[in-house]
């Protein structure tokens, strides 16, 4: 059983916001789907999904890119042909 | 050459942007009319995914197969309506309002790429371009009577789509009727060195109706719980039709089908909680207040401009991939995957396609799937050839209570070419 304690702690793992009223709703949802996922207990565990894949490696060669002031165009702060963003400390 | 412009209004909601006036070029799609699935990116138009995470971005470069619908002389017309990002089976979670079915406005079109889908069935484009992760194509390509189609994993570049569940998606194509799928399909599949996944194998063929001695699998699962009486019987008879025109039947069994639903979930949801990391207010989108603390300001912008599915499945995947739950879920549904991808190996070494209903009932009313779990068990047929990467489409197949049904194809892996042509000797069996 997954409680509400739980959800608000996997939320801020996930850096999702999410608001009081909505959590009752969320843990529900939660708990029903993954005694769904349950099923999954009877598959034997095996190597993983490694099997049959490989990388795929290029030269590291200089190609043109999309021009700086198109990139940051999108963006809602700007400084110095930088992104802006919130403080980190 | 020439302009295409909407001559009518869009009552069903198929599109989150139309273009006034687009041109066409010359090439193989001269004159054709294409819509876009809002996922995938447009240099110079608006790409939202169906979010308000993304409102007013403009891409400054196009997706690999816009490139290429435009080096063919295709008009692209507008951005169809979708889940947000490609999250539902019913196009009803978009920021921007739900797509309606043209064949009963009372009912959803299918989802994720119902707006695709809904353009295409209401006449307003010839063809259009959807994504399938777990079936996004193919669910409303059957729910509102057209042909869609997932192909092989890797045949067509994911450059510029908006990643979602990377493993599992592919860009497909929809319109009317099957040639029209094929043509579309030769000018999507081309190697691509932007996307990594991109194989080469360019489809070049030409669609053959010839099916005699053609072994058609039938798994059993595909009519067990949850199939609609009246969708089994219906597609029977398609499935009989494919007899009477030269094919053999064989009923098989796929028993990874009981966990298939779980392995899809759990993966899509995981590759989610990375993928969607990258919207958090800086590089685009309504921007995060810069005067904030780092993880206050993410986790706002993140609540207001993600809708509910997307926070469900972006936490529920957090959570299958954390410390002390990876090896009971994530680790679980990729084995699990193998197992689905060996079933058709065995499958595919018996018989040359497996047919059976796209999905296990007609259209749900609007509104009807307000449960998450309701909605995602809707998708049981259409998730396993996502998760083993092979091609598959649906073509329709009569009506139950007048909404259609859609029969699927699924075929070996790179055997589009054999999906298509199993598709078409069906589709002028029903004409004919």
């Amino acid at each position: 059983m997954i409680s509400e304690r739980d959800v608000l702690h996997i939320a801020e793992l996930a850096d999702i916001g999410i608001i009081r009223e909505e959590l009752d709703e969320f843990t529900g949802q939660f708990n029903d789907i993954l005694d769904y996922f349950d099923i999954l207990d009877q598959v034997e565990a095996g190597a993983g999904a490694e099997t049959g894949l490989y990388n795929v490696f290029r030269d590291d060669e200089v190609v043109p890119s999309l021009p700086p002031d198109e990139i940051l165009g999108n963006a809602g702060e700007t400084e110095d042909g930088f992104f802006r963003a919130p403080r980190v400390m | 050459m020439g302009i295409f412009a909407f001559s009518a209004p869009d009552p069903c909601n198929a599109f989150i942007t139309r273009i006034p006036e687009a041109e066409y070029g010359d090439g193989k799609l001269a004159g054709v009319s294409i819509a876009v699935k809002d996922n995938i990116s447009t240099k110079g138009i608006p790409t939202t995914c169906g979010s308000k995470i993304l409102e007013g971005y403009i891409p400054p470069y196009d997706a690999h197969v816009v490139e290429l619908l435009r080096a063919e002389g295709a008009a692209i017309v507008g951005k169809t309506n979708m889940d947000e990002f490609g999250m539902g089976t019913t196009t009803e979670n978009s920021a921007y309002g739900p797509t309606l079915n043209p064949a009963d406005r009372e009912r959803v079109p299918g989802g994720s790429s119902g707006g695709s889908a809904a353009a295409v069935a209401s006449g307003m484009v010839a063809m259009a371009l959807g994504t399938d992760t777990g079936g996004s194509i193919r669910c409303p390509a059957a729910f509102c009577g057209i042909v869609g189609m997932k192909p092989t994993y890797g045949r067509v570049s994911r450059y510029g789509l908006v990643a979602y569940a990377n493993s599992l998606e592919q860009i497909g194509p929809m319109a009317a009727n099957v040639p029209d799928i094929s043509l579309l399909l030769q000018v999507l599949t081309c190697h691509d060195p932007r996307d990594s996944t991109s194989i080469t194998a360019p489809y070049t063929h030409t669609p053959d109706p010839d099916i005699h001695g053609l072994k058609v699998g039938v798994p059993e699962e595909y009519f067990g719980k949850g199939v609609d009486p009246r969708v089994a019987s219906i597609v029977w008879e398609g499935i009989s039709l494919l007899e009477r025109l030269g094919a053999e039947i064989i009923t098989c069994r796929m028993p990874s089908m009981d966990y298939a639903l779980a392995a899809y979930y759990v993966t899509c949801m995981s590759e989610a909680s990375s993928n969607l990391a990258r919207f958090d207010g800086v590089r685009y989108g309504p921007p995060a207040d810069p005067k904030k603390q780092w993880h206050e300001s993410f986790q706002e912008r993140r609540r207001d401009g993600f809708g509910k599915e997307v926070r469900r499945r972006v936490m529920l995947g957090t959570f299958a991939l954390s410390s002390g739950y990876y090896g009971k879920y994530y680790a679980k549904a990729q084995s699990a995957r193998r197992n689905v991808a060996a079933d058709f190996s065995r499958l595919f070494s018996e018989v040359d396609v497996l047919a059976g209903p796209t999905m296990p009932t007609i259209a749900f009313r609007v509104g009807e799937k307000s449960d998450p779990l309701s909605m995602y068990l809707s998708d049981i047929l259409t998730v396993p050839a996502n998760l083993a990467g092979v091609p598959a489409i649906s073509v329709p197949c009569g009506k139950v209570d007048g909404m259609p049904v859609g029969l699927q194809i699924m075929g070996r892996w790179c055997a589009d070419e054999r999906v298509i042509d199993v598709a078409y000797a069906f589709e002028e069996g029903v004409s004919a």
